[in-house]
């Protein structure tokens, strides 16, 4: 039986750079890492030394408060370095590639129980693409969850068709649905985008048509929308592309980090797909392929990608790369700042006439596009967030840490990318991702037992 | 504007840490980034940002009282020549006006930016942008005549004891502007009341039959019949004729706020463009017209000698500074309720008090700046049990949870 819900709030930002539907293999990269701040919450514990070798598959870090739950490395080789931050925080943990990937082998999957199945995803260090709500950070093994979701679509700004990106391993899919089922009693639900064929032939699943603007794809919308979290309750969420790797990596018996990514953005010459894989170096993929002139490289999508160089890497569940221009320039008022006519700028309010070409393509730069401010304006932000809870109210309970609002005002049921769109939005440029991040890691403290 | 910036980028050193004028870091940085949107970019999070800033919000404001202004300078001159029973062309009647208002404009403006500036200064951040509009709604709120002396004093109070010491823009709890004209209907109410202030002689005399009143306060003598009469005596020859020249604006009152055509113009590009909430504007009409018709209603049978409750709704609602309050004032979003649906309540109310204080208290003709006042301060109450009750939704869903479970 098929839900439909139809998303009113949000707005679709239309940026210059789709990628157009064709695949090409990248150039291997030479090294790959692991980021320990893809990883939302985790405190890092190394497994390596710099110079131990690995297979594709070994353990390079682990959870501090729960060290079964392991990274593992993409590929086979050296691990390089280890780079460190500020207090010695782990930043990047690299491995030089051998040309030939030796892979740790597992064994294919032939079934189980379901505590065999989730040793074998702990082991094989898939663990880490379940994630769990409240707090959006890694499931907990130990956990039973209610529900999981998957949301089978992106709507974010230059997002992949996922659709496209998975037709060759649709069966691989269906086999890690079939293993996500065993850990719930309760439904894996999908959310699918109104008029999508791809997946209605997914069995197993509880199936939700979605349409509207972005945040449409985001799988909160999917979870508000159908069986909502209350508190005390945990759900389990997942991408729908490491759900291909899951069926394919427990098919095969090792971890299998391929992935097709988009190379899209304003800055890209002719933005398409490239097959790489997780944590692959940025410019193993895009050397050769931007415009000229400043760019920012982020790895995921431009409203809550992390901002890499083109030295940087792919995030772990990251499905593309933008580049779009710097925006480190001044702007004179009347030609190009807040009293400009602004035919190119785009906004939410109608503030600038660019509202009368409602189908242009813009190219957006990293320029805050005014001051920080105090919060003045009021209901732009439930302008873009389709949810009932009240979004300033919320950011303002973390702000003053009142630990007791923020979990009346539904803290539980969302994660710190459902307010992209608020941050984008804001006339008073408030950082309000990271508000919200870090009021779900003091949540989590909090109630950490 | 290369010139410009080769100017600031030398000046700069001298306001930066160290410098000599470090203390007055935050008025080079208002000019700053007056002339520059600076190259602040994005760090992580959201990397694009929409192009609306609090200059461009607070810019737009002020073109929506554009008509307004324009169209109250004109006024004064006409009101002005007709008192005193003289010919005048156009150009005649907006020049007495300009000649009137630019001086208000300039001391609301020199004061405020001033005290603003102070604090700042002292507090060590940037100069926000909200007393721009507030700088430009204290001389469309206030008589034609007012001593400048007057328009300093409200303005310095209104600026630090409701905005400053709260924190500054985005904290203040009641409407500047709206505490400004408060503050003297209180302190010097022969300024800001009664009749002889709304229209200006200019010392020469005035025609037979003069009086100066303006709608509001013919309003609460009237006697008979429900008919206004303009500032040179003559009556109106229908209510009808009353109400479009309340609608154009042709009548006595503050300097912007007569006309609700100009008014509904700037209310059209606030809520065209996203700036003000649609929600409070709509709701205070809805709230006022409602107030009128129940007047209109109950007015003949509880006191038939009253004729100011027999005033139609339709036409209460072009009297007066209600529209400018409801457009202008009541949509500050820093004191208006901040929630969707405490917005309906809250433009509702003011709607309902504005014309309800008008018309059962004589001692305030102009309702509705009270009743905005009030709901300034009742806002954050409303908010309250709007928030609550998605709190109470929330509770629910759980406990339905956990029995069903």
């Amino acid at each position: 039986m098929s839900k439909s819900v139809k998303v009113k709030k949000g707005i679709d930002i239309n940026l210059l750079g789709k990628a157009d539907k064709s695949v090409e293999k990248a150039k291997a990269s030479d090294v790959y890492a692991l980021k320990p701040d893809d990883f939302f919450g985790l405190v890092p514990k190394l497994a390596v030394r710099e110079g131990d070798e690995v297979k594709a598959g070994d353990p390079l870090f682990f959870d501090k408060e729960n060290s079964d739950v392991i990274m593992v490395s993409p590929v086979s080789g050296e691990v390089a370095e280890v780079k460190r931050g500020e207090k010695r925080k782990i930043l990047e943990v690299k491995v030089l590639a051998d040309k030939e990937i030796k892979y740790k082998d597992f064994g294919a999957w032939q079934g189980g129980s379901r505590e065999e199945l989730v040793d074998r995803l702990l082991k094989m260090g898939l663990w880490a693409f379940i994630k769990q709500r409240p707090y959006g950070v890694i499931a907990n093994p130990k956990d039973s969850p209610r529900d999981i979701f998957i949301s089978t679509f992106d709507t974010s700004p230059l997002a992949p068709d996922i659709a496209f990106l998975i037709s060759e391993d649709k069966k691989f899919f269906q086999k890690g649905i079939d293993a996500l089922k065993m850990l719930t009693d309760g439904n894996v639900h999908i959310g699918r985008q109104k008029g999508d064929s791809f997946f209605s032939d997914i069995t197993g699943v509880e199936s939700c048509e979605i349409s509207g603007p972005h945040p449409a794809g985001n799988v909160s919308v999917l979870i508000h929308h159908t069986a909502p979290i209350n508190k005390g309750e945990v759900v389990w969420t997942i991408n729908p592309l490491d759900v291909v790797l899951i069926g394919k990596s427990l098919a095969e018996g090792r971890f299998i980090a391929d992935r097709t990514i988009a190379l899209v953005g304003s800055e890209v010459e002719s933005p398409k797909y490239y097959k790489t894989r997780i944590g692959a170096q940025i410019s193993s993929i895009a050397t050769g392929k931007i415009k000229a002139g400043r760019v920012r490289y982020i790895s995921g999508n431009v409203l809550t990608g992390s901002r890499e160089q083109a030295e940087g890497f792919l995030g772990f569940y990251h499905t593309h790369i933008s580049v779009i221009p710097e925006g480190d320039e001044k702007k004179f008022f009347i030609t190009d700042g807040w009293l400009a006519p602004g035919l190119d700028k785009f906004s939410l309010s109608k503030a600038y006439p660019s509202w009368l070409l409602p189908k242009k393509s813009y190219r957006l730069d990293t320029n805050m596009n005014g001051e920080k401010r105090a919060f003045v304006v009021t209901g732009e932000l439930e302008k873009v967030f389709p949810f009932d809870i009240y979004p300033m109210q919320l950011i303002k309970a973390i702000m003053v840490n009142d630990i007791d609002a923020m979990e009346k005002l539904g803290i539980y049921e969302v994660e710190a990318e459902d307010f992209a769109l608020c941050e984008f939005v804001c006339t008073s440029k408030v950082g309000i991702q990271q508000v919200v991040k870090d009021g779900l890691l003091d949540m989590k403290k909090e109630f950490a037992s | 504007m290369k010139v410009v910036d080769n100017l600031l980028g030398k000046v700069r050193p001298v306001f930066e840490k160290g410098g000599r004028f470090e203390k007055f870091w935050p008025v080079f940085d208002a000019l700053e980034t007056f002339a520059f949107v600076p190259d602040h970019t994005t760090k992580n999070g959201a990397h694009i940002r929409d192009a609306i800033d609090m200059k461009r919000t607070m810019f737009l404001v002020i073109v929506a009282m554009v008509p307004a202004l324009l169209f109250g300078m004109y006024n004064l001159g006409y009101q002005h020549y007709m008192a005193i029973g003289q010919e005048a062309t156009l150009i005649d009647m907006f020049v007495f006006g300009l000649i009137k208002t630019i001086p208000i404009i300039i001391v609301s403006y020199g004061v405020g930016l001033g005290v603003e500036f102070v604090f700042c200064i002292i507090k060590g951040h940037a100069i926000y942008e909200g007393f721009l509009v507030s700088g430009m709604l204290i001389p469309l709120i206030m008589p034609v005549d007012i001593p400048l002396w007057m328009v300093a004093v409200a303005t310095a109070f209104s600026v630090v004891f409701v905005k400053e010491v709260f924190g500054g823009t985005g904290m203040n709890i009641l409407n500047v502007a709206l505490t400004a004209r408060a503050f003297i209907f209180f302190a010097y109410p022969t300024e800001m009341s009664g009749n002889k202030v709304w229209i200006s002689l200019n010392g020469e005399g005035a025609v037979d039959g003069y009086t100066g009143e303006t709608l509001l306060g013919q309003a609460v003598g009237l006697e008979g019949n429900v008919g206004f009469h303009d500032v040179a005596g003559t009556a109106y020859a229908s209510i009808a004729d009353s109400f479009w020249a309340s609608f154009v604006g042709l009548i006595p009152g503050s300097i912007g706020e007569t006309s609700a055509l100009a008014v509904l113009i700037g209310a059209a590009i606030l809520i065209w463009t996203g700036i003000a909430s649609w929600r409070i504007i709509f709701w205070g009409l809805i709230g006022g017209a409602v107030m009128g018709m129940i007047f209109n209603l109950v007015g003949p049978s509880i006191s038939p000698e009253n004729m100011y409750l027999q005033v139609p709704w339709w036409h209460q609602l072009v009297m007066g500074g209600f529209l400018f309050g409801v457009v202008f004032m009541a949509t500050d979003p820093v004191s208006a309720a901040q929630t969707t649906r405490g917005k309906v309540i809250y433009g509702f109310l003011i709607g309902l008090l504005g014309i309800l204080i008008r018309v059962v208290n004589p001692a305030y003709p102009e309702g509705i700046m009270m009743a905005i006042l009030f709901m300034n301060v009742m806002a954050p109450t409303i908010d309250h049990y709007v928030v609550q009750a998605n709190i109470n939704k929330r509770l629910k869903r759980l406990k339905t949870a956990k029995t069903t479970a």
